[in-house]
This record gives C-alpha cells, structure tokens and sequence, in this order.
C-alpha cells in the first residue's frame, strides 16, 4: 500500500486523520502488525525537547530618528553581544554569546548564569530588554549611539534560526579520569560515577526516520510551541555514520536546519540552560510529524528504545583529543532504566533531554494535526542521504606565515 | 530511638561554642554533620543530622533554643521549583544521597527531602536553576 501527503493532507483537513504518537505506533505495530498499522495510520508525531546550541533569532529593531548602522558596531541585548554583521538594524542573537564582562570558567567551575538563551526565553515571554549599541556612524546613517527598551512584539522580525538542531543520536558521555569535568554533556563523575546521554531515543524525530525518507526542505515542524520548518539539513550533518541493520545510526548522524517565527512561539518549549562550567544554550521543543507513505516508514517509525544503540565516549581524554573510545555501546532501553555496566562497573545514567517533554510535544503536534490545524509539509528537496557520500570532516589545519 | 536532620543557626556569639560535645555528652546524641560554614559576617549555619532517645532529643534541642540558637527541620531548606524542572534527569546520577529520582513510567523527576543532605550539588548543576537552596 502507499500514500501520498497529498493524500493524507486532504483528510486531515477533513479532520479524518488517524495520527499517534512514536510510542504508540510501536505497540500498534507489535499488536497488529506492521501491513495492518500501515494501512490505518496516517501521521506519527515525533518529539525533542534537550540542549540545542547552534541556535539563534535573527531580529530587526526597526530605524530610528536618526537613523543609525548597527551592521560593523557594537549591540548587546540584556548585556549579552549581538552578531551585527547584516544590514543597518538587523541583528543576530545567538543561544551561547555571553557577556562581555563573564568571568567564563575562570571562576571554578564556571557559573554561566546569563546568556544568548536565557534573552532568547525572554524575549519569547514577552518581556521588555535592554538594547544597546554603539556605531561608526555614516553619511546616511549618522547616528552613534543607542539605548532603549525593545519587545519582540514591536519588531519587525524576530525569526528562530537555528543552524543545527535534532541530533539524530548521540554519544554517552563518561569521565576516565580522577577528578570532575565540566562538558556539554554535562558534569562528569571522576572513574565513570555517571554516564549521561542526550536523545528522546524511540520518540526522537530523525530516529523515527532514519533514512530522510518522509522530510526534508519545506518539511512543517512543531518549534519552539509553534509552527517552523525544516529548511536545510543542519550544520555536522552526517548520513554516513554506521548503521544497525534495521537502519538506525548507532552514533551521531544527521542533523536539521529548522526556522520559525519567534513570535508564535512559547517559553515553556525555548528554555535558556546553564550547562555548569561549559557555558550556555537553549534547550529547544521540536516535534516532526511522519507521513506513513507505506510500510517501510511504519516499520522505521516503530522503532522502540532497546532497538537504538549509542557508543559509549570518555569526554576527558577521548573526546577532546579526538581519540576512539573502547567502551562498548548501550541502547536507550538499558539508558533509560537507570543503571548500566561499563567494564563491570554499575554505573548511574543521566539524561539531558527530556522524555516526558518530548512526549508532550509528540501528543501536542498530534492534537493540532487530528483538528485539522496543521498540514504536512511536501519536501521541496531532500536532505543529503545514506548514500550520498556526503560526510562530516574534521578540520584540516594549513597554517599560513604570519 | 529517632533520627532528625535539623539546620542549626548560629549567632555571632555562639560560633565558638562547643555545642555538639554537649549535645552528645550530656544527651547522648549520635551527631552527624553534614555541613558546618561560618560566613563572613561570623554566624554559623550547621547542618546535622541527630539520632538517640526522644526525650533526649527534646532535652538537647531545649539546650540549643536556651543558648539562643535558631533551628529548623532540614525539609525546609532544598526546594525542586516545579515550573522550572524541565524532568531532564541530570541531577539524578549525581546526587550522593539518592534523593532524586526518575520515575520509570512518567519519566518524570522527584525529589524526597528525607534523603537530602544539602550538599547542594543539584542546585549547581540543574541546567534550569529548578533546584533552590532556602535556609
């Protein structure tokens, strides 16, 4: 059997759709097998809600009297720097900036209390900030200074972009060595005391589609507590990773670019973190709905947790060093129980996504697509494959005389 | 027998009063500190985790308000901000006492303040600042 999106389009706008959950599609299939799940299904939502750092909102301010080029100065948002290389009052305001004056990890462990994410979550809940800027000054725009109090519903544009989000998959961080560390990860307990991971595992959106088949550019997306869409593949974007044989990557593989308006957006789905002596980042709610074109898809998006394997990395010395760790690979099932064993050892797990987030994203994007709200997106392109040799590469360093 | 966990406040004039040797001399108490600082405004903040006889318990704590010390039940103290709590699961590895757990069917997290030993660790590392400290 196969369905088009067209199809399934026409009956959710008759409110006739049948869409569940990436959880519930597993035990339909294991019910009634995957021909009969096929047939009656048409939408399976997905959801993630972790600690997305390459991402941002790009704002226009509006010009003032007189008016002034922020594009080449200086402009902070609530003390934290803004990327201003655009055009005269477009900024970027990007989730990991910190200010200025932030002592950083000087301070042991590192505080990271303020930064990009934490005015992004503001600026979502309507509050009014600080924006400051400093410029040249030209003949056109002679202005040189400004300060004044902004609300994103008085811009022009307040538009989430982020450049790489939805990691499809990811590593379980420990720490080898003797004393603490401070990662992206998290912190890391001395001689393995805890291992944590980040992914929403069986509910995760690009899990759920291993192979890109059913997204791509123009692919309609929950973002943030509203609608967005899927408009590149993401930055590190990496099919070509080794796959398990029923498709999944077993380690970090491909990625999205997604965009949205900011300004139907929700705080409770664009939440500003700390990541204790690592820095900060803005923890991101992305739902992706699945077309269930045919049987294939089904059977990808009944993927359970036990059925998707990570590979265990030492962040204090591997990672850093780009080495390979030895220490085996674990599936989300075990992850989630708690408890797993790395070289005999019991070792407590941590994750940094929320499950139960992103399993209310999944059942919110169901709700807007059974009440005829949400339309799926028909891909304009796809995103780089499996086979398309596409792959990401470390730097090659080429030093130059000074 | 009972076991308490009290957070003792002590003013600038009893900071160099030896008061646990009297609370296990002279009542008997089992006297496990699990947190002493004093600040730079010379009072004292003690957190200690008593075991003996109620009666004694009573008697010791009656000696502590007479000497001019303010206490309060430890539950007080580590509070999990329900807004902020996104029921990630990083706090839960870390905590030495196992007050927070991951609940296996709601993925959701919860703390027990009868565990808590205010170490205060899960205040540092929630990622969301859900976890306050409130002496």
């Amino acid at each position: 059997m196969s369905k088009t999106i067209d199809e399934i389009n026409q009956k959710i706008k008759k409110g006739k759709a049948v869409v569940v959950n990436a959880a519930e599609i597993t035990d339909l299939v294991a019910e009634q097998g995957v021909e009969s799940a096929a047939r009656k299904v048409d939408v399976v939502t997905t959801g993630t809600f972790g600690p997305m750092c390459s991402s941002g909102a790009y704002l226009n301010i509006g010009h003032t009297k007189p008016k002034i080029k922020l594009g080449g100065g200086r402009s902070y948002l609530d003390d934290v720097p803004l990327y201003t290389g655009l055009a005269a009052v477009d900024v970027f305001l990007g989730a990991t900036a910190v200010p200025d004056e932030d002592p950083l990890n000087k301070v042991h462990p590192g505080a990271f209390a303020h930064g990009g994410g934490h005015v992004i979550e503001d600026l979502v809940k309507g509050k009014d900030l600080r924006f400051t800027a400093t410029a040249y000054g030209t003949d056109c725009y002679p202005r040189k200074e400004l300060s004044t109090l902004i609300n994103i519903k008085d811009l022009n544009e307040a538009v989430l972009f982020n450049p790489r989000n939805a990691y499809q998959n990811y590593n379980v961080a420990v720490n080898l060595s003797d004393k603490t560390i401070y990662t992206y990860m998290g912190v890391l307990k001395q001689n393995v005391g805890n291992a944590n991971y980040c992914s929403a595992g069986q509910l995760s959106p690009l899990l759920n589609d291993p192979y890109y088949r059913t997204l791509g550019i123009g692919t309609r997306i929950f973002l943030g507590g509203g609608v967005g869409y899927i408009v590149w593949h993401g930055t590190q974007h990496n099919p070509t990773v080794a796959r398990k044989e029923n498709g999944v990557p077993e380690a970090p593989a491909g990625t999205l670019a997604v965009m949205g308006d900011l300004k139907q957006m929700n705080p409770e789905w664009l939440v500003g973190t700390t990541m204790l002596g690592y820095g900060v980042t803005l923890t991101v709610g992305i739902g992706v709905p699945i077309p269930i074109l045919d049987e294939d898809v089904c059977r990808y998006a009944a993927v359970k947790d036990e059925d998707i394997w990570a590979q265990v990395v030492d962040y204090s010395e591997d990672y850093p060093q780009g080495k390979k760790s030895n220490l085996g690979e674990v599936n989300y099932a075990k992850l989630a129980s708690g408890k797993i064993a790395i070289a005999g050892k019991s070792v407590p797990t941590g994750n940094l996504s929320s499950y139960s987030k992103a399993l209310k994203i999944a059942d919110t994007l169901k709700e807007w697509i059974k009440k005829g709200d949400f339309l799926l997106g028909d891909p304009v392109a796809g995103l780089p494959g499996a086979e398309s040799g596409y792959a990401c590469k470390p730097l090659n360093e080429r030093p130059f005389e000074k | 027998m009972i076991s308490k966990k009290v957070v003792l406040h002590f003013p600038r004039s009893l900071v160099n009063e030896p008061v646990i040797c009297k609370l296990v001399r002279d009542w008997d108490l089992e006297c496990n500190i699990l947190k002493a600082k004093i600040s730079p405004s010379e009072e004292g903040l003690m957190v200690l985790e008593l075991k003996g006889e109620e009666k004694n318990f009573e008697l010791g704590m009656g000696f502590l308000e007479g000497i001019g010390l303010t206490m309060q039940p430890l539950s007080l103290d580590i509070v999990q901000d329900k807004s902020r709590c996104q029921d990630c699961g990083v706090c839960v590895p870390l905590c030495p006492a196992g007050a927070l757990e991951t609940d296996p069917v709601t993925r959701k997290v919860s703390f027990s303040d009868s565990k808590c030993v205010v170490c205060e660790f899960c205040v540092q590392v929630c990622p969301f600042k859900a976890m306050e400290v409130r002496f």
